[in-house]
């Protein structure tokens, strides 16, 4: 009993031992601390994106990676909104890319991040699914109450800037759900679940024949300007500013352009 | 194998332990390291619950419109699970437990496996079979104009569909177990099948199926992962109490934290009113 005792307290020890020396001896490197594979490349950092970005930003990030060799990006996509709680409770991001300044204005006020830089605006559309079987035609026929709505989260830039829009189209919309991001508004259309959705122009494109989209005119559109930071705790700044340049440069605007982003 | 008891030991400790039974109450070293962290793991974070809430405005978090319809919400909807799953859950149990045809092993794996399925894959396959362009959901919608997704019903069926097995193994496991004597008294002193079942089987398993019936229900009350997937979210009509936390981390963590010492509330209750005896002990013996 007493030398069973004693051997489990030596692995015991031992086991203390190595976590301490491995953690003093990492913390000199530079590695992201999100990726979990043991072949972390020198300049790996993750950027946190909106939803709407998915498309974009994936290619961006791939063009990135060939035109850096030793850079990798990995990106987590979601809801403005939970990203940046998730950036304020210390989740390890390197760059933010929002779709509202209200978002970023928030993570800038915690103190994790600075001097945001505007790289793309985009605008709303509703989209149905191919076969519209709510028979929607504009955005006025939200409102009636056969038809099924699927919106985002009021906490979500696209949930903010559908009420608004739905303020200068002086209509009230009851939908069925409120979904988390604006992707899972365009999955909802796409399988068939709901008559419409509020998403924006840039994913009506992106999802091709799935949806069909219904434009909003020009007196009840709304925008969302999107803007993009290096995270200040950033343990890979010069290529997360490395990543900021290029959203920014001519090559990134044409691959934001072509996917039907307008300029800020 | 014998116990001695050491000589050392007072003649009231030595009564102490006779009565208990069993070996030395000490914990060996080896056992007692683990088993603190694993003390400290489980119970920190809800240490960390309880330090952080927001005691003073606790009212005011959870008197929001949103927090009370979600509270509203889930209480009824988790009875409403819990009383469907009785009603088909228990029938299912004698049937598993008693009668015997070919295929019961493979449906007893069936039945039971929302207690293993993550329960996201069962809100996305709820879904598929019910949805508007599910293989059912469509027949449904095109012959009465009936959708399930987005409504309370939508709820119950994702709680009843994750909950159900619980109360289901329970009551099998009491049947199983459960002294058939008393059923075969009851028989040939005359009592038609129903009879014996309704007045000598379910008051047996009683207990269990009062533990199974409180299982299901703290089980439907957590669920989210069916719930989102199935049901989507509106307050009011299909936003839980887990849903309106998850959601209101961003906008109200007030709220959340309010909203999260409910549910912790709800369920020690729960495990207390279960207590060991309920859990270990199968029928009255």
């Amino acid at each position: 009993m007493r030398r069973f005792a004693v051997i489990t307290a030596g692995l015991a020890a031992v086991a203390l031992a190595g976590c301490s020396s491995s953690s003093s001896s990492s913390s000199g490197a530079a590695s992201a601390s999100s990726s979990a594979s043991s072949s972390a490349s020198k300049g790996s950092i993750t950027v946190f994106a909106a939803a709407s970005l998915m498309g974009t930003f994936t290619q961006l990030g791939k063009q990135f990676d060939s035109a850096h060799p030793g850079d990798t990006v990995k990106f987590s996509f979601g809801p403005s909104s939970g990203l940046a709680t998730e950036i304020i409770s210390g989740a390890p991001a390197d760059v933010f890319a929002s779709a509202s300044s209200t978002n970023m204005e928030m993570v800038v006020k915690a103190g994790d991040a600075a001097n945001p830089q505007t790289f793309a605006k985009n605008t709303m559309e509703v989209a149905v699914p191919p076969s519209n079987p709510g028979k929607v035609t504009s955005v006025k026929d939200l409102s009636k109450s056969a038809v099924k709505v699927a919106l985002c989260q009021p906490q979500v830039p696209c949930g903010v800037v559908a009420a608004e829009i739905f303020k200068n189209a002086g209509i009230t919309v009851k939908p069925v759900t409120l979904q988390p991001d604006v992707k899972s508004v365009l999955t909802q259309v796409e399988t068939g679940n709901v008559d419409a959705g509020m998403v924006y122009v840039t994913d009506v494109m992106a999802a091709g024949t799935k949806v069909k989209g219904v434009t909003i005119p020009a007196s009840e559109e709304a925008s969302t300007l999107y803007p993009i930071a290096t995270i200040s705790n950033s343990k890979q700044k010069s290529v997360a500013q490395a990543f900021v340049a290029y959203v920014l440069s001519p090559t990134g605007q044409q691959v934001l352009t072509a996917a039907g982003f307008e300029k800020p | 194998m014998t116990f001695t008891t050491p000589s050392h030991l007072t003649a009231r400790e030595r009564a102490r332990r006779a009565a208990r039974g069993g070996p030395s109450r000490s914990v060996p070293v080896p056992l007692l390291v683990p088993a603190l962290i694993a003390i400290g793991f489980l119970v920190l974070p809800l240490a960390g619950l309880l330090i952080r809430a927001p005691w003073g405005d606790l009212g005011a978090a959870l008197s929001g419109a949103d927090a009370t319809q979600a509270l509203i919400l889930s209480l009824w909807t988790a009875s409403a699970s819990t009383a469907i799953s009785l009603v088909i859950g228990v029938p299912l149990a004698w049937v598993l437990a008693r009668s015997s045809f070919p295929g019961q092993r493979l449906l007893r794996a069936l039945v039971t496996l929302p207690l293993v399925l993550p329960p996201v894959v069962g809100g996305v396959a709820l879904l598929l079979a019910f949805g508007r362009t599910g293989f059912l959901g469509q027949y449904l919608d095109d012959w009465f104009g009936l959708t399930i997704p987005f409504t309370p019903i939508a709820v119950v069926m994702a709680e009843t569909f994750v909950a159900m097995p619980f109360l289901i193994i329970t009551v099998e496991g009491a049947l199983r177990s459960a002294d058939q004597g008393f059923e075969e008294a009851a028989a040939t002193l005359g009592a038609k099948r129903m009879t014996v079942f309704r007045r000598v089987t379910v008051p047996l398993v009683a207990p269990s199926l009062g533990a199974g019936a409180v299982l299901c229900w703290a089980r439907a009350l957590g669920e989210f992962g069916a719930t989102i997937t199935f049901a989507g979210s509106l307050p009011g009509q299909t936003e839980t109490m887990p849903i309106a936390v998850y959601y209101a981390l961003e906008t109200d963590p007030d709220a959340a934290i309010a909203l999260s010492l409910v549910l912790l509330v709800v369920s020690i209750t729960v495990l207390v009113s279960l207590r060991d005896r309920w859990i270990r002990r199968g029928p009255v013996s």
